[in-house]
């Protein structure tokens, strides 16, 4: 394998991880916008004692994308930060006030009424930073980016805002959401609780279904190319093989309520389908203009980027495990307990 | 519109880089204060430091959570607005990132079982992570920094008009003057922490003198107040002395020298005027620049007249940031002699009101120190992104209406300044005397 197919690798890796961490704690926030029933409220203290601890950790798999990828593929990056500069710039504002609010309503003690507002501003941040992602990802497949020597020359408006774009957005929305629901339902104190999310995970995962079936529709138009790729690529037909299993048990296991495992199972659907992008525009970073090769970094810049891969991932992954075991869902006090 | 849009570039990464920094510079620095409390309460058994330890572990909680969110915007921020930059140097400057974004995921890692694992780890392994938060921090500003010293110096590449070939990213991280600028941007991070959390617990012993929880914590940060006060100037001088050498228009831009000549004088405060090339209203000091940049009293300074017009920084606002910055750490390593001699003849730390009200003035001053070192660098290097290679117009993205983004950032940078302001004072006011200590509140 080249240095370039190893980072990029990496690259899709980190977006993996990114929505299975990152991707949940979105999906957290619109369980919070739509918490509803007379459990209203012990549904949005186990989303903020959930995301408590492991948002910011979360998050930076996001960083660690955007910095491989201009480490890597700095030509990329700069085609990318042009063309999307308006939805990367609304994505900001999404991150920037889901993270700020979510801190605020955690330390802002002074009482109900302004915890509602910043929960209000944390919960529609939550939806529109996932909704802009997807657009930014469907533009990249979809061909609509152009560029010509160094310059992008297809707008700065169009690639983004395409039906299949919007599409893709709505598909990471519920995605997320999906993600978030089947955790929580794991993570839940009281069978009541878990029912309540138990009944959002499997609304989602038909959201999830409908949604992928309209972009699957309208990829033929929307992004003739990969569209070739889902369908001839072996390598992604496998990987979309693996969804369906994938998909198929998440249902099946949160039907008849083995939580753990539907955990698992919707993990690997969601890891599966990013892979399955991934490998469906492989060896574009920006179909059609922009390759793999075509903007890697200089041999030398990619193998140091590899070596600050490996010494990076040594120093944090056992961290990281360690991490996650201490914030293992556990016993859960009493609500409210998380502000 | 060109001009008008490069501007607004500028001024939202400036605006971005300014917010970013305050934050950042507490995450560097408040862990170690909360550590250096939470031993001292393990030493005496005291609960005061006990509940400042606290109170500095949810200080730095918010700050590390709006620092975080501010950074991951100037992650972006550099390709949103810098496009050509990032395409062609992206590869050169990738490892200090790389690096970087380890250390914040340590960061990040250990400040979460920090804050919220105090009941699910032993107290030994709770203190480690508050010192790896700490390191963590200080090591995430190391990184970013040595970014910062490439562009001023950037080394470890062959320009060329495509862009750099023959990359040596070790050698470009490690650019000539980085071991000055990275302690001299520590220094000043917890600096200007000390200092304002010396300004706040000054604040409230002045109007509640028998505050106990208050002198406790003065004691705490007096001292790092005091050490990175004195230290600050050395480094500084030795920072100094590299820009003459290695960057000599940022040198002259700094001290408005216009003309080449021996024995320069140190000019103190005055307005340059570019037109006349003159300094009107400034204090010379005879040869002072010279002594003090080549350490010989007759050193030739080279002037701005020495480079071609184009190439100068926009001189007044250079020379009056690096004013502002020598300006304030000279006034705080002074209240720094002062604080030490009262310690070193009452073997208490001073409580005095006047002393009380010196520390309150001073208090926002290393945070000052701080945004005019900043903006020295960064004004002193321009017209230039990467010095002497690329343009910062030459840099900066295709994309109109540049005044949307700008003031954009600037409504939502300003709002969640106000919030955090507004939240730190509800954390200092819940100490006050007659209050319950402001356990209420602990999660």
């Amino acid at each position: 394998m080249s240095t370039e197919a190893l980072i990029g690798f990496a690259v899709a890796g980190t977006f993996v991880l990114y929505a299975l961490f990152g991707g949940a704690d979105f999906g957290g926030g619109v369980w919070d916008l739509l918490a509803s029933g007379p459990r209203k409220k012990e549904q949005r203290a186990l989303i903020a004692h959930a995301l408590g601890p492991v948002w910011e950790v979360n998050h930076i798999w996001l960083i660690v994308g955007l910095v491989l990828t201009f480490s890597g593929f700095p030509r990329a990056f700069a085609v990318l930060t042009v063309a999307l500069h308006v939805p990367l710039t609304l994505l900001l504002l999404g991150i920037v006030f889901r993270g700020a609010a979510f801190t605020f309503r955690t330390y802002d003690t002074r009482g109900d009424a302004v915890q509602r507002k910043w929960g209000l501003v944390f919960s529609v941040a939550s939806v529109i930073a996932p909704l802009l992602l997807g657009m930014c990802v469907g533009a990249v497949v979809s061909g609509g980016i152009r560029v010509e020597g160094h310059a992008v020359v297809s707008g700065f408006f169009a690639p983004w805002l395409t039906p299949f774009a919007w599409a893709v957005g709505v598909l990471a929305l519920c995605l997320f959401a999906f993600l978030a629901a089947v955790y929580l339902s794991h993570e839940s104190p009281t069978p009541e609780l878990r029912e309540d999310f138990r009944r959002r995970a499997l609304g989602s995962g038909v959201a999830v279904f409908a949604t992928a079936f309209v972009v699957l529709l309208l990829a033929r138009e929307g992004a003739p190319r990969v569209w070739q790729g889902l369908l001839l690529s072996p390598f992604a037909l496998l990987l979309h093989a693996g969804t369906a299993v994938a998909a198929v048990a998440a249902f099946a296991l949160l039907w008849t309520r083995r939580f753990k495992w539907a955990r698992v199972a919707a993990a690997t659907q969601v890891g599966f389908i990013i892979l399955g992008w991934a490998a469906s525009q492989h060896p574009y970073l920006v179909v059609p203009d922009v390759t793999l090769s075509s903007a890697a970094a200089s041999p030398t810049a990619q193998r140091m980027l590899l070596v600050a891969l490996v010494v990076g991932a040594l120093a944090v992954l056992p961290t990281l495990v360690f991490f996650y075991r201490v914030f293992r869902p556990g016993p859960f006090a009493s609500p409210g307990e998380g502000k | 519109m060109l001009m008008t849009d490069l501007l607004y570039a500028r001024a939202q990464m400036g605006l971005s880089l300014a917010f970013h920094i305050v934050f950042a510079a507490a995450g560097v620095a408040l862990p170690l204060l909360m550590v250096l409390s939470d031993l001292k309460a393990r030493r005496t058994g005291d609960a005061d430091y006990r509940l400042l330890s606290e109170k500095l572990a949810k200080g730095t909680a918010i700050l590390f959570a709006v620092g975080a969110v501010s950074g991951t915007a100037l992650s972006f921020e550099l390709g949103l607005l810098w496009p050509e930059f990032m395409g062609r140097y992206g590869e050169v400057i990738g490892l200090p990132f790389s690096l970087e974004g380890v250390a914040f995921f340590t960061e990040a890692i250990f400040l979460g079982i920090y804050l919220y694992g105090r009941e699910r780890v032993s107290p030994g392994l709770h203190l480690f992570s508050g010192v790896m938060v700490a390191v963590s921090g200080a090591m995430s500003a190391f990184f970013v920094t040595l970014v910062n010293t490439f562009m001023n110096h950037p080394s470890g590449f062959t320009p060329t008009p495509g862009g750099p070939t023959d990359v040596q990213p070790l050698v470009a991280m490690f650019s000539p003057g980085w071991q000055y600028q990275t302690v001299h941007v520590l220094l000043s991070c917890y600096q200007a922490s000390a200092f304002a959390m010396a300004g706040i617990h000054a604040f409230v012993l002045l109007r509640h003198p028998g505050a106990a929880f208050h002198r406790k914590a003065l004691s705490v940060a007096l001292p790092l107040a005091c050490f990175t006060a004195l230290l600050q100037p050395l480094v500084g001088d030795l920072s100094a002395k590299h820009v003459a050498q290695a960057q000599p228009v940022k040198l002259a831009a700094m001290e408005a020298q216009f003309e080449t000549e021996r024995g320069a004088p140190l000019r103190l405060g005055g307005l340059p005027d570019v037109e006349t090339e003159s300094v009107s209203w400034g204090l010379e000091i005879p040869k002072g620049l010279s002594i003090l940049a080549f350490a010989d009293p007759d050193a030739e300074v080279k002037g701005l007249k020495e480079f071609p017009r184009d190439e100068w920084p926009p001189v007044s606002k250079v020379h009056l940031s690096f004013q502002l910055m020598v300006g304030t750490g000279s006034l705080m390593a002074l209240l720094a002699l002062v604080t030490l001699a009262y310690r070193v003849r009452k073997k208490v730390w001073p409580d005095g009101r006047r002393m009380m009200w010196a520390w309150l003035l001073t208090g926002p001053l290393g945070v000052v120190a701080m945004e005019a070192g900043w903006l020295v660098t960064e004004w002193g290097r321009q017209p230039w992104i990467v010095r002497g290679v690329m343009r910062t117009s030459a840099a900066v993205t295709p994309v109109p209406h540049l005044y949307a983004p700008f003031w954009t950032f600037t409504a939502v940078y300003l709002f969640l300044g106000a919030t955090v302001v507004f939240l730190m004072v509800r954390q200092v006011a819940g100490t006050l005397p007659g209050r319950n200590g402001g356990n209420s509140d602990v999660h």
